[in-house]
Formats: structure tokens, sequence, C-alpha cells
């Protein structure tokens, strides 16, 4: 689950992790008045949405920059209005760009530093791990690639937490003295903290800033929540913004269906995740272009056989239907009846192919046989792959 | 002889009680797995199908039973506690079937489990399964959700991330007359007990396994540090199959573990491992068997 550049500040707030100062608008006559009550100084203005390279992005307006500076609330005001309702456009958008309806006002900074500070759960070592660079304000895989020796990775271990000595430790490798070295304890402190009792699975920091008057801050933060935690986080559930993710995966996830949209036009539904990645593959690898994942898990019912039809047919690009399960222990005539109700109950009308396999398999066929819907039987993953490529090519 | 499991081996199963647990605890006695004991806090002293006494700990259990294998099927808030009364219990193996158990409470249970006799295999996994030789391999070791008809006895060792593609590779092992030593599904958790490299270890020191196949998807270096290990230390033919070629990065398909993430983890690099170890690469799904086939007759 993603949030909020603004949502992040709030988390920050929460657990006195130091940032810029500044509030979330709405609308151009409140960021006009989140503006007036701040100090006094510059002002940075920053489109909200869940992708990065805002700065250098352009709206489908024309108007050009997510992130821009300006000196008085009036001026805040007229940015807002160019950007809040529009759609930006950035690299990690996507060409359709995703449209801003919340713009954040702070107070600028002068940043004499840019560094980069994040806490991430290490798969090799099973550990939370710090990854520290005096390297902010850019890529950090650019960095990881050409300049590792400026990246310092370490271990915390996850029954003593971050110990002051390695905050103290970090610090040093970023030049960060004097005062800078306490408050860097301070944030790191508290940052750690934040990740483990809000289940993160990721919290990145880019950049950490030192200002010119000498304060350490963390000026953007990208955070990611681990799904398995999120039964027992109710604050992040409420952070949600379902208006930022793909309606195909909103609805999906109404139905309990483990549902992934992607660019093609042959839907597939799958009992299992590594076979349901396997089926996507398999789709290519016979030419075809996968339209989703979708795994209906252990319970192909015939209700959520229906709710997933109905979802993958809300889409028009799909253009045909592949059914793969493996009856383990299901019993593949349930499953068969399952998928002709459902298809009958939706109105399916595009090319079905169905492949079976396991417990039952016989009787399962022969209900597709005898359903007089127009479906073919697959004899295997493969065979059923060409034969749902080769229907969507002759239908086209 | 197979790995971890044998049909002689005593297990209890944690959350027999609840509908998961009690189904897959009745196919596993259906199977001749010798389900010797039932925890369920505050249900100790009920019987499970009339035969399986049930416990209120682990310890009791393993006291009473002897049991020495555990399968847990205790809900995502409570399953890292139960995990480690297992461990706690000097059980052998833990095999944890839960799907969705918080990432950090699986990072303590590692970290409290260093230095403990247990293995644990999982979280989210489909269990492990040892064929008899019985009718439909009935009389063998089925512990966790897989379909035991599927199995023969034989040769093969099969380690995977996943549980119906598993079931698909062993299908196709089965109706091609190659029977396995042992299956295990280690999970699709991105922290886990047991990695591929682990069970390849044990397949390569089993006198009674062969052939091995190892079924990967993305995310994690796992089948890359198996495939490495692999080149230089098993001499035993090995077939793979990866899954996930068509997944978008830094999305999770699924399985929590199943990520691309910041370019690593892909597919084509997993591949690419496992083809400079010389192990025989499926294609597809459909091929997993054939191909492990194909290197055995070389």
């Amino acid at each position: 689950m993603n949030i909020h550049e603004f949502q992040a500040r709030e988390l920050f707030a929460e657990f006195g992790v130091a940032t810029q100062p500044g509030r979330v608008a709405l609308t151009p006559a409140e960021a006009e008045s989140v503006a007036t009550g701040l100090s006094g100084g510059k002002l940075v203005i920053k489109a909200q949405i869940h992708a990065g390279g805002r700065g250098k992005g352009t709206f489908k307006n024309g108007f050009k920059g997510g992130v821009h500076l300006c000196d008085t609330p009036a001026e805040a005001r007229d940015l807002a209005s160019n950007m809040l309702g529009q759609v930006l456009v950035t690299h990690q958008t996507g060409p359709e760009g995703k449209e801003v309806g919340k713009v954040f006002v702070g107070e600028a900074v002068d940043i004499a530093r840019e560094l980069y500070f994040a806490i991430l759960i290490d798969r090799a070592t099973s550990l939370p791990v710090v990854i520290a660079s005096t390297e902010g304000g850019v890529d950090i895989e650019t960095v990881a690639e050409k300049t590792p020796e400026k990246i310092l990775r370490l271990s915390i271990s996850p029954f003593l937490g971050i110990m002051p000595y390695q905050t103290r430790l970090i610090a040093a490798s970023l030049g960060l003295k004097g005062p800078l070295m306490n408050q860097a304890s301070k944030l790191f402190t508290n940052l750690y903290r934040l990740f483990i009792e809000r289940d993160c699975s990721m919290v990145e920091v880019n950049p950490l800033v030192v200002t010119q008057d000498g304060k350490l801050m963390a000026l953007d933060a990208k955070f990611n929540f681990d799904d398995n935690a999120l039964y027992r986080q109710p604050s992040i559930v409420a952070m949600r913004d379902v208006t930022e993710e793909d309606p195909r995966e909103v609805e999906a996830s109404k139905h309990s269906l483990n549902y992934i949209g992607l660019d093609g036009n042959i839907a597939c539904l799958v009992n299992g995740a590594g076979l349901a990645m396997a089926t996507m593959d398999i789709i290519q690898h016979a030419g075809g272009s996968p339209a989703n994942f979708l795994d209906v898990g252990g319970g192909a019912t015939r209700e959520q056989v229906a709710s997933a039809f109905r979802i993958i047919l809300a889409d028009s690009r799909v253009k045909g239907i592949l059914v793969n399960i493996f009856g383990g222990i299901m019993d593949c005539d349930v499953i068969a009846n399952g998928i002709v109700e459902a298809a009958r109950e939706t109105g399916l009308s595009i090319p079905l192919v169905v492949r079976l396999e396991g417990n039952n398999v016989e009787a399962g066929k022969q209900t597709l046989a005898e359903s007089g819907l127009k479906l073919e039987s697959g004899e295997n993953i493969l065979d059923a792959a060409k034969k749902i490529v080769a229907a969507v090519k002759t239908a086209s | 002889m197979s790995i971890l499991v044998t049909p002689d081996t005593k297990v209890l199963i944690q959350g027999i009680t609840g509908s998961f647990g009690a189904r897959h605890a009745k196919l596993s006695l259906d199977y001749g797995t010798m389900v010797v004991a039932g925890v369920t806090p505050g249900k100790g002293g009920q019987l499970f199908e009339n035969q399986v006494p049930i416990f209120d700990t682990v310890d009791q259990a393993v006291r009473e039973t002897g049991a020495t294998v555990s399968a847990v099927f205790v809900p995502p808030p409570f399953a890292a506690d139960a995990i480690l009364e297992g461990v706690a219990a000097g059980l052998d193996l833990v095999v944890a079937i839960t799907e969705g158990i918080p990432v950090i409470d699986m990072m303590k249970v590692k970290e409290a489990m260093k230095g403990c006799k247990t293995r644990l295999i999982g979280p989210n996994c489909p269990g492990l399964v040892t064929p008899g030789t019985g009718g439909k391999s009935h009389g063998g070791c089925r512990i966790g959700i897989a379909p035991g008809y599927i199995h023969k006895k034989g040769n093969v060792g099969v380690v995977s991330r996943s549980g119906t593609l598993t079931y698909e590779a062993v299908w196709q092992l089965t109706t091609r007359g190659y029977g396995q030593s042992t299956c295990v599904g280690i999970g699709g958790d991105p922290i886990n007990g047991t990695s591929h490299l682990d069970i390849l270890k044990m397949f390569n020191d089993d006198p009674e396994t062969e052939a091995i196949i190892m079924i990967g998807e993305i995310g994690g270096t796992a089948e890359e540090e198996a495939a490495a290990w692999a080149a230089e230390h098993c001499k035993k033919p090995i077939a793979g199959f990866i899954a996930g070629a068509t997944a978008p990065e830094g999305r999770r398909m699924g399985h929590a573990g199943a990520i691309v993430s910041g370019g690593q983890g892909t597919a084509e690099g997993k591949i690419n491992a496992l083809r400079a170890a010389g192990i025989e690469i499926a294609e597809t799904p459909s091929d997993m068997a054939d191909a492990l086939i194909r290197r055995m007759k070389r």
C-alpha cells in the first residue's frame, strides 16, 4: 500500500521526525491561507500524486512542473490553481498521468547538502537494514551501480532496535558533525521506530537535507507498507487513496480476489499465484498479451468465478479468457459447473478456453463439452494458451 | 529414504479445530499420515475425528505422543507465536502453512530461532509430501495442503515456492512414470525458514533422490544462490522453471515475496543463473517433467 507525501508528513509529525513545515491544500484559496500561516519566507508548492519525478513532469493542460517555488501566498494560490484538478504526467506515471487532488504548501528550505536514508527489510539476512549515502537527491540505484562505496548498509537487530551508537556511526559516515550529529541520532531513531511500529516494508527519505542554517530534515519520503500487517494498522488503512489505484483492482479486492491489471487483451483466471504467473507467461510465450494476473486461491466457487468474470469483462480491452485450474483437492466437475454458470450469468460472448487438470477431470471436461456454451478445452497449459491466442486472432 | 519426513514420522497439527486445519488434518489421515496429536488452546482433552487427541499446548502434545513435526494452520495474527511454541517444544520441524503473517513478525521469529535445533519451512507454503507405496501413493507422509493422490513413490525430488504449480510438476512426473522421493513447498513469502539451497543440499545427500525439479518465481535471489551452489556441488540432474517473466516491476504478484524491486529478482536473471549452472530450463509450465527427462538422458 502506498501513501501521499502529505500523509508521510503526518507520520513524521506523529513520530517526531523533523521535516519541512507546511500543510496540504485542496483548493487555491486554501493554498493561499496555508501559505499565509507559514513563517513568511520562500514557499514551495508540490502536487500530491503517488509517483516520483513530479518536478520534471508536465500537466496535460500545458503547465510545466509539479513542484514550484514562489514568494507570496497569492502566487501560491495561482500555482495551486494550475495544478489542482489537472493531470500530471511524469516518467513514473505512464502517459495517462495522474490527476492532482491536493497540493502541499510548505516553507522552502535553503539546501546545503542532500543525503539519502532508507530503511527496508533485507531478504538475504531477514533483518531490517539501514541504507545511507551522501549522494541524496538522485536515483540511489545509479549510485549503487556507479559509486557503491558511497553507500553504507547497516543491519539492525529486530530485538534491540537501532542503537544510539549505530545512529552516530551512520551520522559520522554522512559527515554530520556537532549539533547535526545529535539531530541525526534523533531523526534516525524516530524513523526506525516508525518503520517498526507501522509495519513498513520500506521507508525512503530522498533527499534528507541539511539546510543552510544547520537543520537536518526529511524533505521527501516514500513509504511502502506490509500488506500482511494492515489488519493491525487501522490508521494506515485509513490513508488508502483508492483513486490512485487501478479501479479493476479496487473492485477485485472487494471480492477477495487477488487481481493485478496489465495492458494486454487475453485475461486469465487461475488457482494459485505461481500458476497464475506462469499462465500470464505462457500466454505471451504463445504470442498473446496477458490482460491480468488473477488468483482465485483455494476456493473457485461459482460466486467467485462469476465475480472474476465480471471484473475481467468490465475491461473493454479483453478479447478472450483463459481459465487454468489445477483441481488438487477441488473437484474439477464442481469447478466446471461454476464456470458454466458464471459464463451464462455474465452473458459471456468472447472466446473462452478452459484447461482443467486433477481431481475428477474427466467429469469436468464432460460438463464443459455438454454445456452448449461456446468454449474450448485445452489438453495442457500450452495447448490452452495456443488455442486462446488463435481464437482471439480469429475473432479480431 | 526421502528427506525431512518418512511415512513413520509422527505429526501434530496446530490449529486442528479451525476449518482449514481440520479439513487438511482429515485429508492427511486419509492419506495414511501418522497424525498423532492436535493442538488448539482451550480444547485440550477433546478428540479429533474420534481418533486424534487434542492438547492445549505443543509441549503437552510432544510429551504425550512423541510427535517430532508440526503443521501450523493458525491465523496470521497468532501464527508467529504458534511457530515459536513448536520451536520451544523442541520439534525437529515446523511447517507453517499460514499465508499473511506480517513480515516483521517473521523477522523476529527467524532471529529468535537462531541456534535452535528446529527447522522451519514456510510460512505461506503448501507443505511437504513423502509419497507412500500404496495405491495413489497412500501410506506416505502428507504435511500441509497438497493433494495426496497426484504423487507416486520414486526418485525425483521437487522443491518449489508455489502450490498449484508444484502439483502440475508432480502430476506430470507421476503420469510419465517418474515418482518422487519428497516434494517440498518452501512457500511464497520474502522471509522464510528454508530456501531452495537448503533443500537442494538435502536432495544431494539423499541416496533415494536421483534427480531434482526446482520451481521458482520472481523476487529475491534464492534461485540464483541455489544454482551457484548446484554448479559446484550437485552431480544429480536438475530441471527448473521460473514463473513471472511477464510480471510488471514493483508489483506483488499474489505471493508476498514475488516482487521485482529496483530491477532485482527478475525471471530473466534467474533463468540465466540456472542455465549457467547447467540446469535444464522448462520454457513453459507444461514442460517441467519433460525438461527433467531430457536432462536425465543427456
